[in-house]
């Protein structure tokens, strides 16, 4: 946590802020000095003077929704009350992460203040927690961010107040040591103190925070996955993701707007290791306030968000469309779940755009709606009535997420490379071989359809006994396929039984 | 009605003397996560003996039947807060979601220091316990073992929310049971840690409060494990109750 001096301000912008405001700008204290080459800027440090009017309890929201503006005009006390709040929850479809929460979402609770306000922070710290927690808010000015003032251990609260003297947009985190661990797990958050004037009204504002992930399971690995040290000290994550989760983005979860309306994101990146290449697919930043600050950056494509820094981007929505939110780390992206979409509906207009959607190849499996069906089949096959057309349909979803990449969504392969499974001879031969080819994997020559192959398929063993029977009954009953039916206990024996030869390396 | 009760009273006061079984350490020279002297020095660990297991609630109620100034409904408000013993039916009854077995909680430290004086002991020091637990199954100090920390860090990440299993868990090599996991523990000196490790560079009693400090000063840099544990002591003072803490108790050789 560093403050940076206060900026220099020209007089003339200060009269030009208020005259435009026409808010109580005379009272402000802004400690500004004239200075000889400075451009106009705007004011960014003030004291309002001490709160007034009745104190104010903030209005908190779960990501991806920011609270409404604040409207007011005058500096006043607002009480923020955050509880921390450790829980179990899904990081990716099937796989489940302890996360450490700020008002149990990840990223925490967004707050939205005003310059000069006076905040009165309550930060409570569950009782069925097992660590102690605290807070640092970027947005401080004193020691630890409040860290020092808010060291809570389980089933305690802490208070501290602070006033808000620069604007911008500033992440907060848990720095209790060790604050890499901390903030591995999802403790960290953004606050909007705005200025004095308010921000320009725009028809939609999101809230989206990158983060790292480490977990001592594989990407995608089944089940509760605990946290990784090792991992996270060499900095090398098992996910990146946006708000916390895999999917919390994309499908159901996408953000929406319409053709020309005017869309304002602000982006936070919590880290704990990596810093952001913020990039959505298919639009161009109108302007982007780099870090937080107060000077804008126009035509901006791709942004740099620092771990523990945040920015607001600002853009026009002219062409519908799914546009997809990125870390341009672009591995990430495809890789590791740093990923999520925005749809905007409304009527197309061909003179700026013919068409054509460039992003299709990029949604990948992450653009189904959802993998509603793999879950209604492992409801039934729980409950002991699933059906094969129940299995098709969750092992079509799964087969878009896992073997499509290779084995494309309408089963042809590529020609010498991936060998198809549609219409495929060497599938109908011996359908339970399949089993044994995705669970350990196959290399070496084969022939399919008269074509010889010599590549290599890596095992598929992170999926499941119930994910591999559906797959594969998806498959054989797909595409010119015999048919049958592959069932959870025949992949649990195969599983069991030794590799084969044809088993591919890395098993 | 009087026959039974003191009936009762009786086997409750049998039981805890039948309990508490202690292992003799030979203490010695040791590398602690937070330095003698503030720099590298090793600790000196004076041979003693430790509880084998935790204070049971069972051992925790006999203890308040006969102590009843520690009685959830009597005890001073300074020496426990609201949550003492909370989780017990009543003040004398353990009840559904206290089973006798399991470790007791929701204890301060004055509690557990009157609870081991009631034992003839007193609790461990932070050096005596983190000595004891750098044991595994068959070596005294395993904390190099990356197995040995990932042990530590996965009960971290387990969710707090499920009920706590009964005491009796594997011994280490001292034959010491559960002592990383599943509660906490109350040391002697738990408030003295953050001074230990100030007094060292860095002249500021909140150094493992701010960002990046605990990294800083703390000798094992990998040793995050331990170190959450004494940013877990330090965040607590002595009257207060958390639901994951517990204690055992140490005596002399």
């Amino acid at each position: 946590m560093s403050r940076t001096p206060l900026l220099v301000v020209a007089a003339a912008a200060l009269l030009t802020l208020a005259a435009c405001s026409g808010k109580p700008q005379a009272a402000a204290k802004t400690d500004a000095t004239p200075t000889t080459n400075a451009p106009a800027e705007h004011v960014t440090r003030g004291d309002f003077g001490p709160p007034q009017g009745e104190p104010i309890h903030a209005v908190l929201t779960s990501p991806p929704h920011v609270p409404p503006p604040v409207n007011r005009n005058y500096p006043a006390k607002v009480i923020v009350e955050l509880e921390v709040i450790e829980k179990e929850m899904p990081i990716s479809e099937g796989v489940s992460y302890t996360f450490w929460t700020f008002g149990g979402t990840v990223p925490g609770s967004f707050i939205r203040v005003r310059q000069g306000d006076t905040v009165e922070f309550h930060l409570k710290n569950a009782p069925d927690s097992k660590m102690p927690h605290n807070i640092d808010l970027h947005g401080v000015t004193g020691p630890g961010g409040g860290a020092a003032s808010s060291f809570t251990a389980p089933g305690h609260a802490s208070r501290f107040t602070f006033k808000a003297l620069n604007q911008g947009i500033y992440v907060y985190h848990c720095a209790t040591a060790p604050v890499g661990m901390h903030i591995a797990n999802g403790m960290y958050g953004l606050i909007l103190v705005e200025p004095p004037e308010g921000l320009p009204k725009v028809d939609h504002e999101y809230y989206v925070m990158q983060g790292d992930f480490y977990t001592t399971g594989k990407y995608r690995q089944k089940g509760l996955q605990p946290f990784d040290m090792e991992k996270a000290i060499d900095e090398h994550p098992t996910y990146v993701l946006f708000n916390g989760k895999e999917g919390a983005l994309t499908g159901d979860n996408a953000l929406t707007a319409k053709t020309n309306e005017t869309v304002r994101l602000f982006i936070g990146n919590g880290g704990p290791n990596l810093v952001s290449s913020f990039h959505v697919i298919g639009e161009i930043f109108d302007k982007v306030q780099p870090e937080g600050g107060t000077v804008a950056q126009h035509n901006v494509q791709t942004t740099l968000i620092p771990a523990g820094g945040a920015a607001t981007v600002e853009f026009h929505t002219d062409v519908p469309g799914s546009y997809v939110l990125v870390d341009h780390s672009i591995f990430r992206a495809f890789n590791k779940g740093a990923l999520g979409i925005l749809k905007v509906d409304g009527p197309e207009d061909k003179t700026i755009y013919s068409g054509k959607e460039v992003d299709s190849v990029y949604l990948g499996d992450r653009s189904e709606p959802n993998l509603q069906a793999v879950t209604t089949a492992a409801k039934a096959h729980a409950a002991g009535t699933l059906t094969k057309d129940e299995q098709i349909a969750a092992g079509k979803q799964l087969f878009t997420g896992t073997c499509s990449v290779c084995h494309q969504a309408n089963g042809e392969g590529l020609p010498n490379v991936f060998p198809p499974l549609a219409k495929s001879d060497y599938l109908a031969a011996d359908p339970k071989r399949a089993i044994e080819v995705v669970l350990h994997g196959l290399q070496g020559k084969i022939k399919v359809n008269g074509h010889e192959y010599d590549s290599v398929m890596p095992p598929m063993n992170q999926l499941t006994d119930d994910e591999v029977a559906n797959i594969l009954t998806y498959v054989l009953n797909s595409w010119g396929n015999p048919g049958g039916q592959i069932s959870k206990e025949e992949a649990a024996k195969v599983r069991a039984a030794p590799a084969p030869a044809t088993a591919s390396q890395g098993h | 009605m009087r026959a039974c009760l003191a009936l009762a009273l009786g086997l409750m006061l049998a039981l805890p003397a039948v309990a508490a079984d202690y292992a003799a350490l030979p203490g010695g020279s040791f590398t602690s996560v937070l330095p003698a002297d503030g720099k590298a020095a090793a600790a000196q660990v004076a041979p003693f003996r430790l509880r084998t297991e935790p204070v049971t609630n069972a051992e925790f109620l006999a203890f308040v039947k006969t102590h009843p100034e520690w009685r959830r409904d009597r005890v001073a408000g300074i020496l426990a807060d609201q949550r003492y013993l909370s989780h017990w039916a009543g003040a004398e009854t353990l009840g559904g979601e206290a089973l006798p077995r399991q470790p007791v909680t929701r204890v301060s430290w004055f509690a557990a220091q009157a609870y081991c004086e009631s034992e003839g002991a007193r609790l461990p020091s932070w050096y005596e316990w983190e000595y004891a637990a750098a044991a595994d199954a068959t070596r005294r100090d395993a904390r190099s073992d990356p197995a040995w920390r990932e042990n530590l860090l996965a009960w971290y990440s387990r969710p707090s929310n499920a009920p706590l299993p009964d005491v009796g868990g594997a011994p280490n090599a001292y034959g010491v049971r559960d002592i990383t996991q599943p509660v906490w523990e109350w040391v002697d000196d738990f408030n003295a840690l953050l001074v230990a490790s100030d007094s060292r560079d860095q002249n500021d009693p909140d150094v493992l409060k701010f960002c990046g400090a605990g990294a800083v000063s703390l000798q094992e840099k990998e040793n995050y494990a331990v170190l959450m544990r004494i940013a877990m002591l330090s965040a607590l003072k002595a009257a207060d109750t958390t639901n994951n803490m517990g204690f055992r108790c140490a005596k002399p050789e």
